[in-house]
């Protein structure tokens, strides 16, 4: 009974939320006369080609970390929306301490590793101290900092800070080759990122941390209750400042697997919006590490694949479409099902309360 | 007669102590005016009064009022509302295609229609489903963006040859408050102390205006006519200060929130339509609201969650920008000089009323502010762009005790379930 209990609360609704946003994109593409089948199997054929199968698995796992940080807050019903400009400064930052430091190999990229997640803990630790001193909600601190993180990377990437010109795009100091990690290199297939293994670790970590430990205990606490964590000597303050900058030090390493093996550069061009896509994930997955690792392949693949529906006339912007709407039906999904498991509860407990009522009564007579 | 005494005695100790109503507003006016004149005068820098940034200032504004407004709507009724960002992208889109087709007023009319179904979504989420507001807003940026991105490139781009792009949409005529543009501007061309100061900024109040700054700036006292002076609105807020409460007195609860947020998706998707049709926009651009939405969102924060300080936020939001666009950091630099002023100004009233710390808080960050003045030349540009975040930071920081939220806004209400 557990299990099937178990597939209808946390397998049913991610399943659901998927069709239903399936199906309004088919509606979508019906409407304006594009074949949804034709479009799915040019998606799904696309995975086989060049590099695109790595490109899955890479940007999945750079999702799966930026998933992770917001999690990490979500567990405590704390909204790091800031997830976008923390990794974005961290990976900048880290990115002109890179180019500008000399160490030998291993110590290089391990050096530009903490810088990342440094910068973005104490990029988080802003909205932390705020709202654990001020009381100011971290929703919009948070999404004001992320405003404030592009005119501080346009600042310094600027070229009389630290940026250099190259070609028509402003970018830093490119990191020296001891900084790099290497991939896994499959020829023609492109190169898995050395930094999954990160990606990996992390997830495990994650899993560790609020499964296995006390701390994680007291965050899982007081995000359920937070009357009733207090009552059991957890100090609130405490923990959003201890949460919010764990969030962002994860941030902080979410641009890095690209800049560590692929871009070697933080530019103006470099990628955005991975923040938005973690929260998606954290969402969609349930903040849950296996949940969200499938969560990120998915979104991934959504990514990825798209890039081939412009062959066969379709707007790829079908995509965001579906991704949008995999995010929202999803929380209503959820929703819905604990409706119904809370009437189904109810009912069978009123039934087994019409039972023993009628039992007694059997008795007495 | 005693009721009477010890009701009146509470309101005449209250107004002995502060200000009347109606005099705050006019303070705040002259109070930034006089600010303004005297940091011209001693920085030489004209174009923080002229007539010029005003009207800038007025048109950059008018996005993140609307935003503003519409926060302001759902949040009354008890719905924050995250989601402004997206439901604007969507009006955006909405007018633009209404309007290359049909002409401005229409476009307007797309951009209230397409915002108004982005908040209807938000509505169905939070409201009937319960989903966490921020979860839904987050989902309806995401969303609406991807929609508009998709309607673009199915919709614009035989027309335009360019995805990202609408075709042409036709403008409104500009008009000038006829007699008052001519005087307002040969007073601000004698360049007086004060004088010129007042009839620059005035001028960009009555010169090339358009339909949607009017209608924009109508929508305030409106949104406070209707929320803080009709019964409709009382209940409205009601939902957003105490829904079972309001519950128990027969208040539909759900249809208020609902009609909130519709109305709110609907402001914002005008404020997307003004963003279309402001002078110099040839349409829809993608990326073209730019995070006016939270900005819009922050002014409302700014204001304490009432339509006046909305007002007043969004005007000083718009008119940094403004500012910025015109006249570059040095412009931005001088305004340094006035925070400098102004922070003196709070310490020196704070010290007066005996408040030592607010005092003392005060004056050392004017002394800061007035060393960054000292120390460069010129606002970084990267920085004046962001101005408006940066201020809503420092506000929230200094200010949210005092801020007042609706009770209950963000919180799940389901009916018949209160305690």
């Amino acid at each position: 009974v557990t299990g099937l209990h178990r597939v209808r609360t946390v397998l049913l609704p991610p399943t659901l939320a998927v069709l239903f946003a399936a199906l309004l994109c088919a509606v979508a593409l019906v409407v304006s006369g594009d074949n949804p089948f034709t479009a799915l199997a040019v998606m799904v054929t696309q995975v086989d080609q060049g590099t695109t199968a790595v490109d899955v698995v890479n940007s999945a796992a750079v999702y799966y970390l930026a998933a992770l940080a917001v999690a990490v807050g979500f567990q405590m019903k704390l909204f790091n929306i800031g997830i976008e400009g923390q990794y974005r400064l961290a990976a900048c930052v880290a990115a002109i301490v890179g180019g500008a430091v000399a160490l030998p190999p291993v110590l290089h990229a391990v050096a530009i590793l903490l810088v990342g997640a440094l910068v973005g803990a104490a990029w988080a630790a802003i909205p932390a101290l705020l709202k654990a001193c001020r009381g100011v909600s971290e929703v919009i601190s948070t999404i004001m900092l992320n405003f404030v993180a592009t005119g501080l990377i346009a600042f310094l990437t600027n070229t009389n800070v630290f940026g250099v010109l190259r070609g028509n795009n402003l970018s830093t100091r490119p990191i020296a080759p001891s900084g790099r990690v290497p991939g896994l290199p499959l020829g023609g297939g492109g190169t898995i990122f050395g930094l999954i293994v990160l990606s990996v670790a992390l997830g495990v970590g994650y899993w560790f941390l609020l499964e296995r430990t006390r701390f994680g205990f007291d965050l899982k606490a007081s995000g359920e209750s937070p009357t009733a964590a207090a009552a059991g000597g957890v100090d609130a303050r405490r923990m959003v400042i201890i949460a919010l900058l764990l969030s962002g030090a994860v941030a902080g390493l979410v641009g890095l697997p690209e800049l560590l093996g692929r871009d070697f550069a933080y530019t103006l061009t470099s990628p955005t919006g991975y923040g938005f896509t973690g929260i998606a994930i954290a969402l969609l997955g349930r903040n849950h590490p296996v949940g969200m690792a499938f969560g990120s392949v998915l979104w991934a693949f959504l990514d990825k694949s798209a890039l081939a529906l412009d062959n066969v006339g379709v707007p790829r912007e079908i995509v965001l479409i579906m991704q949008g709407s995999v995010v929202l039906s999803v929380v209503v999904a959820y929703e819905i099902v604990r409706r119904y498991e809370l009437a189904a509860e109810q009912r069978r407990v009123a039934g087994q309360l019409r039972a023993r009522a009628g039992a007694q009564a059997e008795a007495a007579t | 007669v005693t009721a009477v005494q010890a009701e009146a005695r509470p309101a005449a100790s209250g107004a002995g102590r502060r200000l009347p109503r109606w005099a705050r507003p006019v303070l705040v006016i002259v109070v930034g005016i006089a600010l303004l004149s005297v940091t011209t005068a001693l920085t030489r820098q004209y174009q923080l009064t002229s007539s010029g940034t005003a009207q800038a200032a007025v048109r950059l504004m008018l996005p993140i009022l609307l935003a503003g407004l519409g926060g302001l709507w759902s949040e009354r009724a008890g719905v924050v509302n995250i989601g402004l960002e997206g439901m604007m992208i969507l009006g955006t889109w909405g007018a633009a295609w209404a309007g290359y087709q049909w002409g401005p007023w229409a476009a307007l009319l797309g951009g209230l229609v397409f915002g108004a179904l982005g908040g209807l979504l938000h509505a169905v989420a939070t409201v009937t489903f319960t989903v966490n507001h921020i979860v839904s807003g987050v989902a309806i940026t995401l969303l609406g963006l991807g929609v508009t991105k998709y309607l673009a490139s199915l919709v614009f781009l035989p027309v335009s040859q360019n995805p990202r792009e609408s075709p042409r949409v036709p403008g409104f005529g500009e008009f000038s408050i006829p007699g008052l543009s001519d005087g307002v501007s040969a007073l601000e061309a004698q360049q007086r102390v004060v004088l010129s100061d007042v009839a620059g900024l005035l001028g960009g109040l009555v010169t090339n205006l358009t339909p949607t700054v009017v209608i924009g700036l109508a929508l305030v006292p409106l949104t406070w006519y209707v929320l803080w002076r009709t019964r409709f609105g009382l209940r409205l807020r009601s939902c957003g200060e105490n829904p079972v409460a309001a519950e128990s007195l027969g208040v539909d609860v759900y249809r208020y929130k609902y009609v909130g947020v519709v109305i709110s998706g609907a402001l914002a998707g005008l404020g997307g339509a003004a963003l279309v049709l402001n002078p110099g926009q040839l349409g829809y651009l993608e990326g073209q609201t730019g995070g006016r939405g939270y900005i819009g969102l922050a002014a409302m924060i700014f204001g304490n969650w009432r339509p006046g300080g909305l007002l007043a936020g969004s005007a000083l939001f718009g008119y940094v920008d403004g500012l910025q666009l015109r006249a570059g950091g040095q412009a931005v630099h001088a305004l340094l000089y006035t925070a400098t002023l102004l922070a003196v100004i709070a310490g020196l009233v704070a010290a007066a009323r005996r408040h030592w710390v607010p005092a003392a808080v005060a004056l050392l960050a004017g002394a800061v502010v007035y060393a960054v003045y000292y120390a460069i030349d010129t606002v970084p540009r990267e920085f004046a762009a962001y101005a408006p975040q940066l201020v809503t930071l420092v506000v929230l920081a200094a200010a949210s005790q005092r801020l007042r939220p609706p009770a209950t806004a963000g919180e799940e209400y389901r009916r018949g379930e209160g305690d």
